[in-house]
């Protein structure tokens, strides 16, 4: 028959058979992959857990990073400050996401598909660049609010501040209220109108319905999009930078920065890291327990069919409320983002004298790094995405086939970086392989793998999806006829599994191409990335620049998330996942 | 083609043991089929002979060789097999024509061979005119060819087939168990069979081994396996029937209201003590009067009756007995619920079951 069967006879001895087996070269690969998934999330994570109690000089026990780390009033104050930001936030974020995500599921409220539209227009914009923005919209004085408040009334003042932790807050909810947006409206849209319809055959009117029925039905998924909203808010570094430093007040992850001035203290840093690891995990573990209680949700899979409720005249105020919402969150940030990319100068105003490409002329052709600076930010980010599908791919593979005993253990480290703020991973990373022997510290290779192991939960969950969704007797069909397992995912898996990939690439690829947090951390002199680059340019106070450079990161995002729609369709980025 | 033996084929999982002990001997160009219930092992079975389980004792031997033992297995691919899968596994990336020539092309033909070759093949499984078709584009019945294509094709030492009709409709299954059962006439590949469905194990197979519960409790070609069962599983399984139980008197066997000769009956003077029979309810006769025969026969009420078109489904009691016994009659042997009738037993058809 062919070559394998001549073989036969020897597998009689049954230790040459099995060594057969593990010779096999794709046993090889899954053993590499273990290898990488330990160097990427675990090790770190140790390296952050041992630093902590380490000394610096000798590398010997101590409690020290810990005192050191708190027995400072401010660094205590800054914790604080990171919970007073984080519960604002999520509560200002309830109170913009879940009123739009009710209109759109369930009324008929004018101009929905804008409304959505506005919303992932929210999602794609960075954190960093809604502060930005806000700082010339609110900015004392002379933030366009202020100016147009001193027209109108007068005043020789303005009203509003950014610079404040109102300021802060209402930065943050502006760029994370889509996270509630998106839990609410995926179960208000299974949540059945037969539910409404009990309520008002009993005699409850529409109000009494909403407030008794459809949102207790739904209060789970409202609380994990209000917990997603507050692990974003204490997470976040570029925003609370570019607010809070002016407004004189630290938050941890501005304070953990700090730490990495000269001279570096990593031990200190990762001691102060500590609280934020573990109120992260456990605010997981409760979205996790509040999400998974099915009996109390009663928000079952089968959608039912949904009346859409009419507000008549009530319908536009609701309308006029959800533009407010973009209007913050999108439409003013982007118009004075605009507004001060093409300026000569931004406070000089709309004025067709004012205009100019200077900017983008200067940021493309003069600036002596901003083309290294852009190149690197994709160059990185394809990296990175690459990276993190190739690998999570492989392993979403050996879970679900069940190729080696402990596969759980795989998974579960693919999934750990999820509950591992970016700036806490950064921290781990660079006190794992900045100093030798590894030295990579200021190369673009720890940016890479930082942010590979940073999105490999993203990666790893399309990949997983992807491949649960093909039959394994796809595969079984090309083994029995003669092909073997590498033969089978280049024939078979990898063409079934193009669209999900590339689906999962641009998923990837997007937050990526934006990272902060991590990245200020872990970037050198050459490998600097638009979002650092930002950040040094917003402490130059150079806005009309800095506006010309985010919008071309704008622009470059909704383009490929543009792509993403044509190939993955319209819902691939507001999925809850 | 080539002969296939299992050994004492054992697998567990955990402390589950999905086979055991299994022994089943395939001669070259034999058609065996698997028959029985889901959970029963047939699956585990086919997939520890195909590569994909090794099995956790005994082994499995092809032309006496060894392919599969605890201590080591042959991965499916150098087996040299091939298998239909219940989902049929048509690849949907590519045409009819590629996924059938998909086999040939691992071993390197050279390509006008393989067009040729997979020209033929469709030919025979008269799929030639949809080669250029993506398996989206195709129909149940039409996937299942390409699938019985595709694994012909590289005339496989052993075809496996799990349970291949199972998603199809009813007509197309009756068609293509025939198509089956041709294909096998044609190429003589020796082949195992997994179903639960008797009358698919019935119209392909040379031989039919029913298992239940990880063993085999009978190995035989259909007519003996449905005309004389040894096992109260096997007769319940395969086809409907009635057990009655009897108990040795002397030279008869007394039931309940009438008594057979043990003379008449196949190795009826073995048996003593207790014994069930199984009686297949289409082995009996009813009669308005009582016959004038000698066979045993017993006088008997209506109590249940359904009409079901081709024939009669009647429960009979017989008359001061307790024993109920269905039976079928011709559509146009009518009776009505109490009627009393005579029941007539062929006591060639009675078979003792353990």
């Amino acid at each position: 028959m062919n070559g394998g069967l001549d073989t036969l006879a020897q597998t009689a001895k049954p230790t040459l058979g099995r060594r057969l087996r593990w010779l096999e070269p794709s046993m090889v690969l899954w053993g590499l992959l273990i290898a990488i998934l330990i160097f990427l999330v675990a090790s770190p994570l140790v390296r952050l857990l041992l630093s902590s109690f380490q000394e610096a000089e000798t590398g010997r026990f101590t409690l020290a990073n810990f005192v050191e780390a708190y027995e400072n009033l401010r660094h205590l104050q800054a914790l604080l400050n990171s919970l007073e930001l984080g519960v604002g936030v999520a509560l200002l974020a309830g109170l913009f996401g879940v009123p739009i995500a009710w209109a759109i599921s369930r009324t008929d409220m004018p101009a929905k598909s804008f409304v959505r539209v506005m919303v992932l227009g929210a999602f794609i914009m960075p954190p960093y660049l809604a502060a930005i923005s806000w700082i010339l919209l609110a900015g004392p004085n002379a933030g366009w609010l202020n100016k147009i408040w001193m027209g109108v009334t007068g005043a020789d003042h303005g009203v509003v501040n950014i610079y404040s932790m109102a300021g802060l807050i209402l930065v943050v909810a502006t760029a994370s209220y889509p996270y509630v947006f998106v839990f609410t409206n995926s179960a208000l849209d299974l949540v059945s109108s037969e539910m409404e319809d009990a309520a008002n055959i009993l005699g409850a009117g529409t109000l009494r319905t909403i407030f008794r029925v459809t949102l207790p039905l739904v209060f789970p998924a409202i609380l994990g999009g209000l917990i997603i909203s507050f692990l974003e808010a204490i997470a976040l570094f570029g925003a609370p930078a570019l607010i809070a430093l002016p407004a004189h007040f630290h938050v941890v992850a501005t304070q953990l920065w700090q730490f990495f001035e000269y001279p570096v203290k990593v031990e200190e840093a990762a001691a102060y890291a500590m609280p934020l690891l573990f109120i992260t995990i456990f605010m997981f573990w409760l979205q996790r327990s509040v999400l998974g209680r099915k009996g109390y949700t009663a928000v079952t899979g089968k959608g039912g069919e949904r009346r859409i409720i009419r507000l008549r005249a009530w319908r536009w105020v609701m309308f006029g409320y959800a533009l407010f919402i973009c209007a913050l969150s999108v439409l003013l940030p982007t118009l004075v983002l605009m507004q001060a990319a093409f300026a000569k100068a931004w406070g000089r105003g709309f004025s067709l004298d004012n205009l100019t490409l200077a900017n983008f002329r200067y940021l493309l052709f003069e600036h002596s790094q901003a083309q290294n600076v852009v190149l690197n930010t994709f160059l990185y980010a394809g990296a990175t995405a690459f990276a993190a599908i190739g690998l999570s791919l492989a392993i979403a593979y050996v879970v679900n086939r069940k190729l080696v005993p402990w596969s759980n253990v795989l998974s579960f480290l693919c999934m750990a970086p999820f509950v591992i703020p970016g700036i806490v991973l950064a921290i781990g990373f660079y006190a794992a392989y900045a100093p030798p022997p590894l030295a990579l510290y200021g190369t673009a290779t720890i940016l890479i793998l930082g942010f590979t192991t940073r999105f490999l939960p993203i990666a790893y969950t399309s990949s997983a999806a992807g491949i649960r969704s093909i039959n394994p007797e796809m595969e079984e069909a090309v083994r029995i006829l003669g092909g073997g397992r590498l033969t089978a995912i280049r024939r078979v898996l990898a063409p079934l599994l193009k669209k999900s990939l590339a689906g999962a690439w641009i998923l990837v690829f997007i937050p990526a191409t934006r990272e902060l947090s991590s990245a200020i951390f872990l970037v050198g002199p050459n490998t600097r990335v638009i979002s650092v680059m930002l950040f040094d340019l917003s402490e130059e106070g150079n806005f009309e620049v800095l506006s010309a450079l985010g919008l071309l990161l704008l622009v470059v995002t909704i383009i490929i998330a543009g792509i993403g729609f044509r190939v993955i369709g319209r819902d691939f980025m507001l999925r809850r996942t | 083609m080539s002969n296939l033996v299992l050994r004492g084929i054992k697998k567990s999982f955990g402390g589950f043991v999905a086979v055991d002990a299994l022994d089943l001997e395939l001669q070259s160009g034999e058609f065996v089929s698997l028959l029985g219930p889901s959970g029963c092992g047939k699956t585990t079975t086919l997939r520890m002979i195909a590569g994909f389980i090794d099995p956790s004792a005994g082994t499995i031997e092809m032309d006496g060789r060894v392919l599969s033992s605890p201590s080591g297995s042959l991965p499916p691919e150098r087996r040299g097999m091939s298998m239909i899968f219940q989902s049929y596994a048509i690849w949907p990336n590519m045409t009819v024509e590629e996924n059938v020539a998909f086999g040939l092309t691992l071993r390197n033909l050279p390509a006008h061979e393989v067009r040729k070759r997979v020209g033929d093949m469709l030919d025979v499984v008269h799929m030639s005119h949809l080669a250029g078709q993506y398996p989206a584009e195709l129909s149940g019945g039409q996937q299942q060819r390409v699938a019985l294509a595709r694994a012909i094709i590289i005339q496989p030492a052993v075809l496996l087939l799990d349970e291949p009709l199972s998603n199809l409709d009813a007509n197309l299954r009756e068609e293509m168990r025939f198509e089956i059962r041709r294909l096998h006439d044609e190429f003589r590949i020796t082949t195992v069979y997994v179903t639960h469905d008797q009358a698919e194990a019935m119209v392909t197979s040379d031989r039919i081994a029913v298992m239940n519960r990880g063993r085999i409790e009978q190995v035989d070609d259909p007519h003996t396996v449905y005309t004389k069962p040894k096992t109260r599983f096997v007769a319940g399984f395969v086809g409907r029937t009635n057990f009655i139980d009897g108990v040795r008197q002397g030279a008869e066997i007394a039931f309940d209201r009438f008594a057979v000769p043990v003379s008449v009956i196949e190795n009826g003077a073995e048996l003593s003590g207790k014994v069930t029979f199984s009686v297949r309810p289409q082995s009996m006769r009813l009669h308005r009067g009582r016959p004038q025969h000698d066979g045993p026969q017993v006088e008997v009420k209506i109590v249940e009756r359904a009409y079901l078109g081709e024939f009669w489904d009647y429960v009979v009691v017989p008359a001061l007995g307790s024993m109920r016994i269905k039976v079928t009659a011709p559509p146009l042997e009518v009776y009505e619920v109490d009627d009393a009738a005579w029941l007539e037993f062929d006591p060639k058809q009675m078979t003792s079951i353990v």
